[in-house]
């Protein structure tokens, strides 16, 4: 388990301030958050390579604040892969061996399986200056993994990769995060990467946490305004909530259930937001009227937005559906929105 | 139809300059080395003093060289590494010795070397004598040449991604190891480099020479006395000589330098 508690660090014009995180034991957890967020200080904080200002840093019941990173046990995996280049493959992935006290038929062994696993055997007799970048990345993995760590961190593995490699990389650290049974710490900018592999995730902005949840709690319910917009939602209003009922711009919106606030945010994605030409009303949906405002092709779909008055929403449409329903701009539509799919924060 | 091709004047006038400074640098050089005749320098290099004071040169330089080494490269990696408090005066401190008259550099180490200031005084106790020594040419131009080490060497650390390092601590190596395993074999193409660039300097070295150790003379030392004492002809065979031997020593330096980097 990592405990992290009111950890500070202070660096010339940035400040990462009060993070408090407790990831379980084998848990594959995210930090994910835009460029500049601070999710990499994070991490190298818990690597030992960044000092801290204040706080304090437990892994598996042992607080490591004040060690050395060659004290923790705890492997990185960076986006630019970090090899020695003056070292073959085998002689990177080997590195660390001599620093543990494994027994040395053991260790062969388990570096033998990683190396089998990540499909590296063609390749450990070459110097790592010419492999491709995905091969690169297998091999900072099993470089990390070779000594055991009971903590893999992994900066951006992904973001550096062409994308063919990108899903070949991706599957290979969810299938290892399920065979090797170590704690995953993963820093992304991509909420994809994210919900396809972590279980838990911590939204990170200018230096603070915004969400901490499971995956599937932060994507469907956004806690501010920031993760409903960083993770796609395309509508964020600022509200008022009366009861059951939202009012944007004097615009009433259903909500499933009645907030506890009665002031704050409502978002929507784009992709539950429905065009209709004619007012049908189903149960439990707010249907508003609206003229098309503008279509713009984003090539896989188009994105429409509708002016409904004051507020304007915008909803993505598939090429065929554009066409079905024959809409142009300045048409006149309806919209329809499911309670559920209103999201208050 | 033929497509005549515009040149922009500023391409004449970069031929121009490159051709200026090329000849402003060669011609004399060139000239130094073809006037003296192929048996004045026969005579020059069977004169026992000639090959002593070249060499002294050689190995006085070799010697600040290592000891640049030696100190300098726990010294650049720092400044490379670390942010600290001061460190821009620091890195214009080790910029002074570039910076300061030679002979001003001589007075300010035979101020420190004589009996009426206390280290002088400690050194000759215990045996160090600065004044007219190897010990005081070495001395000098390990002075001088520091800067260009320390210079070249932290350009070279500074190259090596700090993750690299982070990495294998990571991995369970100390700094030392960290340092032996992984910084090392990455940057002794630099520090190589930098010995070169120390040593060139410190074999040029001439203005603080004369005024700490002008015996026993080194090679410019004595280039200098022949010229004064019996002319341009006496001087010239003698300076083609050193030119020629440092010219091999840093070709072979430099191609070992050079010979790694296209195998790696």
């Amino acid at each position: 388990m990592i405990e992290i508690e009111s950890l500070r660090i202070e660096l010339p014009g940035f400040v990462m301030k009060d993070v408090e995180l407790s990831i379980q034991d084998g848990e594959f957890f995210t930090l994910l958050g835009p460029t500049g967020a601070g999710k990499t200080l994070v991490l190298e904080s818990i690597a030992g390579v960044t000092p801290i200002t204040s706080g304090r840093i437990w892994v598996k019941g042992r607080d490591i604040t004040h060690l050395p990173p060659e004290q923790r046990g705890i492997g990185i995996v960076y986006q630019d892969y970090a090899l020695f280049p003056h070292l073959s493959v085998l002689e990177n992935i080997t590195y660390g061996l001599r620093y543990h006290k494994a027994d040395p038929q053991e260790s062969r062994k388990w570096v033998s399986a990683l190396i089998e696993q990540l499909g590296l055997e063609p390749i450990v007799k070459r110097s790592v200056r010419y492999l491709s970048g995905g091969e690169k990345q297998r091999v900072s993995i099993a470089r990390a993994l070779a000594v055991n760590p009971s903590v893999l961190l992994l900066d951006e593995p992904l973001s550096a990769l062409d994308p063919n490699f990108r899903e070949d990389i991706r599957d290979v650290l969810k299938r290892l995060h399920q065979e090797v049974k170590i704690t995953f710490l993963m820093v992304t900018h991509d909420f994809a990467d994210m919900l396809f592999l972590a279980q838990r995730t911590a939204i990170l902005n200018r230096g603070k946490i915004e969400q901490v949840g499971s995956v599937s709690d932060v994507f469907e319910r956004p806690a501010t305004p920031f993760v409903a917009d960083f993770l796609g939602m395309k509508n964020v209003f600022p509200a008022t909530f009366e009861g059951a009922r939202a009012i944007v711009d004097g615009l009433k919106l259903r909500l499933e259930t009645p907030p506890g606030d009665c002031k704050g945010h409502v978002a929507i994605r784009s992709e539950d937001i429905i065009i209709r030409k004619d007012r049908i009303s189903e149960n439990g949906m707010s249907v508003i009227q609206g003229k098309i405002a503008e279509i713009v092709d984003r090539g896989l779909f188009h994105e429409v937005s509708v002016n409904t008055g004051k507020v304007v929403f915008r909803s993505t449409l598939s090429k065929r559906d554009l066409f079905s329903l024959k809409l142009s701009e300045k048409k006149d539509v309806y919209i329809a929105i499911r309670s559920s799919d209103i999201h208050a924060l | 139809m033929k497509i005549k091709k515009r040149i922009d004047p500023f391409f004449w006038i970069a031929i121009f300059s490159t051709v200026t400074v090329v000849v402003f640098i060669l011609f004399p050089l060139i000239e130094m080395v073809v006037q003296p005749s192929f048996q004045d320098l026969k005579e020059t290099i069977q004169d026992p003093d000639v090959v002593r004071s070249i060499w002294l040169s050689i190995y006085t330089s070799g010697l600040a060289g290592l000891i640049s080494f030696i100190i300098g490269t726990p010294f650049a990696y720092l400044l490379a590494r670390k942010d600290f408090f001061g460190k821009k005066l620091v890195e214009s401190i080790i910029d002074l010795p570039i910076m300061i008259p030679h002979p001003v550099v001589g007075i300010a180490i035979l101020g420190l070397a004589g009996k009426n200031h206390w280290l002088g005084n400690l050194m000759q106790q215990v045996g160090i004598q600065i004044m007219g020594t190897v010990t005081g040419i070495v001395t000098v131009l390990t002075f001088v040449g520091l800067p260009f080490y320390v210079n070249t060497v932290k350009t070279g650390f500074e190259t090596i991604p700090v993750r690299l390092e982070n990495v294998s601590r990571s991995l369970g190596a100390s700094l030392t190891k960290t340092f032996f395993r992984v910084t090392f074999p990455l940057a002794w193409r630099a520090m190589l480099v930098g010995i070169i660039m120390c040593c060139a300097r410190a074999i040029s070295e001439f203005g603080a020479i004369v005024i700490v150790a002008y015996h026993p003379m080194i090679a410019p030392v004595m280039i200098y006395e022949r010229f004064t004492a019996y002319g341009l002809k006496y001087s010239q065979p003698v300076a083609v000589w050193l030119i020629a031997v440092c010219l091999v020593l840093f070709f072979l330096l430099r191609i070992i330098s050079l010979q790694k980097e296209t195998e790696a």
